[in-house]
């Protein structure tokens, strides 16, 4: 995180602007600062406890506040403190601890396996969304009597995390190209992971062989599962404009594919040197794709095969729910369990939601980067393209200074359909042209920065009955619902994943 | 008229959004009776002598550029011919990069470039993220855009710069330009895209390739105010938030 903000409530705020705990500010000065160090030293485990208890008040008082989540205060004054307690909350879960990292589908991912594995262990799980280090602290903090620790965690903080908590299995999803301000270049990343993942001894690795840059972490770690999809019907017939590692890992080479899935994920081979997608250990058959209502598709694995009907739309849940299905495997769930557990699934925060609002319907799917947008758009023209639609484009850090991404996005498809673009979020009239110059009259899109009023203005365009599709970035995701929970029409995040 | 574009290494070199400055390209062409005719140069294909009026190429990450480099090279000889004959030529980012004479990475390796432009870059510790304004005092107008590049541009004495920056960093974060320009060509690291949020820019892009093309190089104003928009709040982020390393 970049120096002088503060990550609050699952977003990043300026250091000294709102929200301002000042009361914790205080409390963090007068009670800690210069302490913790020594104490620890003397007597561990009851400095863990101390420091623990204090700091879930901090997190309690902040909610209580009104000043946010709170979700990741306790966290970050903890790492601040003493990173070293982390480790040492991490090795009170008997179970161990679970890892899931990807570019796209951390975080739904993560809610599917929470869903399996909940009958079987209590769990601690990050549900909000808070997956930098403070985060996973923030969630040891409150793991009391909690058996197994499960994490999504953000793709640069992997490493930290891994080598902190030490997992007993660790679920790599896909690497898309994605704020590049922020983690930088793809292949940077996939190199800290090559590099974190040969460490990790005693590991079980669960790895997505259909995406090139993370299936060939099976062959730097032995005993790796390998999943993906295999079915050729669903494969799209060229990769997509902003597909990523479109070139050999080994030679350069441009991979050919017999099957392209989701962006650069699907069935790839060198024409050169042979490199070629690992074979799948579980795999995604028979999908079927039912528009916005859901997806099903037979799990196919050692264990055996069973057929899934998911209630979330899209290939990309496909995935989602193999990967979660293949580390739920690995821990020794039954494959029935499994099945039964993803088919209770039903969303996860902000990524797809149905709100009603009176006599209308919020259908928001969150979009942050060029690979998740474009499967938003895709499950969108499959079920039913929108005629009115909402996008917010923010660009705070959590989503993404650099805002050209969106030039990326094919949402081309979605222009035929469309009577009324408003455009939001601080960005708006960036995302305005970028419709503009997608072939969208200039007519039919209106620029609205204030996200309230053009969700106001979004819900007065819906006929009665109607739903208003909502696509927004990261932060304008959490104002947005933030503006849908002050009006009474949904929880808060931090009640609900309670 | 046809405007011919030639666009290098499109499925190497597209890392930030660089079809958004030809869909721009395109638009505006289009919308004063032109068409652009745009057709990929990629690996080993030939660079054919007063075909083209524009040449485009943009930006990549370290290992698409590192792929492009070579075959560069071979291209070198009619890319100079087209520029000294009056072909205009933009270079976003990677693309500005290898336009100048060489690429020094961080372990000392130099990546030859082709050296149209008369400068080189040197990989510094740090990339240089961030909104950034330019005041292009040889056209009057300003451009706002985003930098995000960890080499330092360092250009000849003597040579132009596209702009001078007003709030970023620029070439280097410390000499105060940004980018440079030789005759018809322009290099420069602002993407975001460039031309959507810089329509005169655009324009006077269009303006040389049809000249170059034999044609009339008037072109009639568009409402641009989703632009002026778009350029204020950007302009108003670099002045606001700066660049950081």
């Amino acid at each position: 995180m970049p120096q002088g903000y503060t990550r609050l409530g699952g977003t990043y705020v300026r250091n000294g602007l709102r929200p301002s705990p000042r009361w914790v500010t205080t409390f963090q000065v007068h009670s800690f600062e210069g302490q913790p160090d020594t104490v620890s030293r003397v007597r561990p485990e009851i400095a863990l406890s101390v420091e623990s208890a204090a700091l879930r008040v901090a997190g309690s008082l902040s909610r209580l506040a009104g000043r946010g989540g709170g979700t990741t205060l306790p966290g970050k004054l903890l790492w601040k403190l003493d990173p070293g307690a982390i480790d040492a909350l991490a090795r009170r879960l008997p179970q161990g601890s679970v890892l899931v990292s990807a570019t796209n589908g951390k975080t739904t991912t993560s809610a599917m396996l929470a869903e399996i594995l909940r009958p079987s262990w209590r769990i601690a799980h990050n549900s909000s969304g808070a997956n930098l280090v403070s985060g996973v602290a923030s969630t040891l903090l409150h793991a009391d009597g909690a058996e197994l620790g499960l994490f999504e965690v953000d793709e640069a903080a992997l490493p930290e995390v891994a080598r902190r908590l030490r997992p007993r299995a660790v679920l790599l999803g896909n690497l898309f190209r994605d704020q590049l301000d922020r983690y930088g270049e793809l292949e940077t990343l996939a190199a800290r992971w090559r590099d974190a993942v040969a460490t990790l001894d005693g590991t079980q690795l669960v790895v997505n062989g259909d995406d090139p840059q993370v299936g060939d972490l099976a062959r730097v770690h032995g005993g790796a599962r390998v999943f993906g999809l295999d079915d050729p019907r669903r494969a799209r017939p060229a990769l997509q404009h902003a597909a990523d590692s479109k070139y050999c890992l080994r030679c350069g080479t441009p991979y050919e594919y017999a099957a392209a899935y989701v962006g650069h994920l699907g069935d790839y081979r060198c024409p050169n040197c042979g490199h070629s997608r690992p074979p799948l250990d579980v795999a995604g058959k028979n999908i079927e794709l039912q528009g916005l209502d859901g997806a099903s598709f037979t799990l196919s694995a050692a264990e055996g095969e069973t057929q899934v009907q998911l209630a979330l739309p899209g290939l990309y849940n496909v995935y989602n729910a193999v990967g979660a299905a293949a580390l739920a495997l690995t821990l020794g769930v039954p494959i029935a369990d499994v099945a039964a557990g993803l088919e209770r699934f039903s969303a996860a925060f902000g990524r797809f939601e149905r709100i009603t609002i009176g006599e209308r319907v919020l259908l928001m799917l969150l979009i942050k980067n060029p690979a998740g947008a474009n499967e938003a758009v895709r499950t969108l023209v499959e079920g039913k393209a929108p005629r009115i639609a909402v996008i917010a484009l923010n660009d705070e850090i959590a989503d993404g200074r650099d805002v050209s991404w969106i030039w990326d996005v094919d949402f081309e498809p979605l222009v035929p359909g469309l009577d009324r673009l408003v455009a939001t979020g601080s960005r708006a009239a960036e995302l305005a042209l970028r419709f503009a110059y997608g072939g969208l009259p200039r007519d039919r899109i209106e620029v609205v920065p204030s996200l309230g009023d053009a969700l106001d203005r979004g819900l007065e365009l819906t006929p009665t009955g109607g739903e208003l599709t909502l696509l927004p970035t990261y932060t304008a995701m959490l104002a947005l619902r933030k503006i849908v929970v002050d009006r009474g029409y949904a929880e808060n995040y931090w009640e609900s994943a309670a | 008229m046809k405007i011919r574009v030639g666009h290098l290494y499109p499925d190497y070199l597209n890392i930030y959004a660089d079809r958004g400055n030809i869909a721009v390209l395109a638009e505006r062409a289009r919308a004063r009776g032109h068409e652009l005719d745009v057709r990929a140069i990629g690996m080993r294909d030939d660079v054919r002598r007063g075909e083209t009026d524009l040449f485009y190429v943009g930006g990549g990450q370290d290992r698409e550029q590192a792929l492009v480099a070579r075959d560069l090279t071979g291209k070198a000889d009619a890319l100079r011919e087209s520029v000294e004959q009056g072909a205009a030529f933009l270079a976003v980012c990677g693309g500005y990069q290898l336009l100048g004479r060489y690429y020094k990475d961080v372990s000392g390796e130099e990546l030859p470039g082709i050296g149209l432009l008369p400068l080189h870059t040197v990989a510094g510790q740090t990339r240089m993220i961030g909104d950034v304004l330019l005041d292009c005092g040889w056209a009057g107008r300003t451009l706002a855009g985003f930098e995000n590049h960890a080499g330092r541009t360092i250009l000849d004495g003597g040579a132009e710069p596209l702009g001078r920056v007003v709030a970023g960093f620029g070439n280097d974060g410390t000499s105060g330009y940004e980018g440079a320009r030789y005759k018809r060509v322009y290099g420069t690291y602002l993407h975001g895209p460039l031309l959507p949020r810089n329509p005169w820019f655009a324009d006077h892009l269009l303006a040389e390739a049809l000249a170059h093309a034999g044609g009339s190089t008037e072109l009639s104003a568009l409402p641009d105010e989703l632009e002026k928009q778009a350029h204020d709040v950007s302009a108003a982020r670099a002045r606001a938030r700066g660049g950081r390393t």
